[in-house]
């Protein structure tokens, strides 16, 4: 393995659906791949909310449960 | 001299606003933002019920067509104090988790409510009646993490008086089961409420939440004393909900002014409005 060799790939599960992820990318980095950089979101990891400025340094090793919600209608 | 201060001025002017949790609200009425036949309809119904607090749901974000439209789109956030729910817990650790994941939306909004929480933890899918022991568990655990919690209970006087104590800001007791559209069952439980949580403390807001079916429960609610109603399904589901919403409104704002201004005994018998004196007949 060099350094220029691609992450290994690790498997999370978002909002209950196993998904790839590069190992050691952020919390950041899987909210912009699924498109919801600048839109309405909070993030749990593994049961606790991850402020928003503090997605850029939380690191996947794999494994880890990560919720995404919005607000909808409700009464 | 108050009476003709009322006389003079405007009815309403008398009044002083509803406080929840240090916040004014203009609106007697929150309103839910669920089950309307479109977002627009949604919109529109929120404009005319003339309502500043809203309620919303915390729920996943779809993973694909993510792109689409949000709720946040339609409800501006500096117009109406959002008020995030935890529907759909059943225990006080997935209403506390779902209560945290609803104030980091509202922070990163940097709405003035951004700590408030409409508290549901539910009993059973059927009858979606509060579990009081869960409600009280999550109450006290969401006080001490710095939420205001308004909290949907049941209209038993005792599991309210005991929210209140744990520091709820807002005791709701339902009128009836959500969605049911039964209006107030028990008028002399929330009587009982309303007296248990306002003794010493009048300004101690109580707002019934859920049941309600037509304008005249929400007057109903409002004249036995309740600071304001919610509710969702009587306007999104009605024939028309745009009309409905200014019914409740009305209802709103009619029966706070008849609590207000005191209603008369009621009595078996009747007492004549016209005066005895200068009939030109005589009977009886």
């Amino acid at each position: 393995m060099t350094d220029s060799s691609p992450a290994e790939t690790v498997t999370v599960v978002v909002n209950g659906s196993p998904r790839p992820a590069a190992a050691g990318s952020s919390l950041e980095h899987l909210v912009a791949t699924l498109g919801f950089s600048g839109r309405p979101i909070a993030v749990e990891l593994d049961g606790e909310v991850v402020p928003r400025p503090a997605l850029a340094t939380r690191r996947l090793a794999g494994g880890e449960r990560i919720e995404i919600v919005t607000f909808v209608g409700g009464g | 001299m108050a009476a003709t201060d009322a006389l003079t001025t405007s009815p309403d002017a008398a009044d002083a606003p509803l406080v929840v949790g240090g916040i004014t609200l203009a609106s007697r009425l929150v309103v839910g933002t669920g089950k309307y036949a479109t977002s627009a309809e949604m919109a529109r119904c929120l404009d005319v019920s003339g309502t500043d607090c809203v309620t919303v749901a915390v729920r996943r974000e779809r993973l694909v067509n993510a792109a689409g439209e949000n709720i946040l789109d339609h409800l501006d956030a500096t117009r109406y104090a959002l008020l995030p729910n935890t529907a759909g817990c059943y225990s006080a650790d997935d209403a506390v988790r779902v209560a945290r994941l609803g104030r980091a939306l509202l922070r990163d909004l940097g709405t003035a409510t951004s700590e408030w929480v409409k508290l549901e933890v539910l009993g059973d899918t059927k009858t979606l009646l509060p579990d009081p022991v869960g409600t009280l568990e999550a109450t006290e655990r969401l006080v001490a993490d710095g939420f205001t919690v308004l909290v949907y209970t049941s209209d038993d006087p005792v599991v309210a008086k005991r929210l209140k104590s744990l520091g709820a800001a807002s005791v709701m007791p339902a009128g009836s089961p959500i969605g049911s559209g039964q209006g107030v069952l028990n008028p002399n439980n929330l009587r009982i409420c309303l007296e248990y949580l306002k003794d010493g403390d009048p300004s101690y807001p109580v707002i019934v939440d859920a049941g309600v079916g037509t304008a005249s429960d929400v007057a109903l609610a409002m004249e036995l004393g309740a600071d304001g109603v919610l509710l969702n399904t009587a306007i999104a589901h009605a024939q028309d909900p745009i009309r409905m919403a200014a019914a409740m409104r009305d209802a709103c704002r009619a029966g706070r002014l008849a609590h207000l201004a005191g209603r008369i005994p009621r009595r078996l018998y009747a007492t004549a409005s016209s005066p005895d004196d200068g009939r030109i007949v005589r009977h009886g």
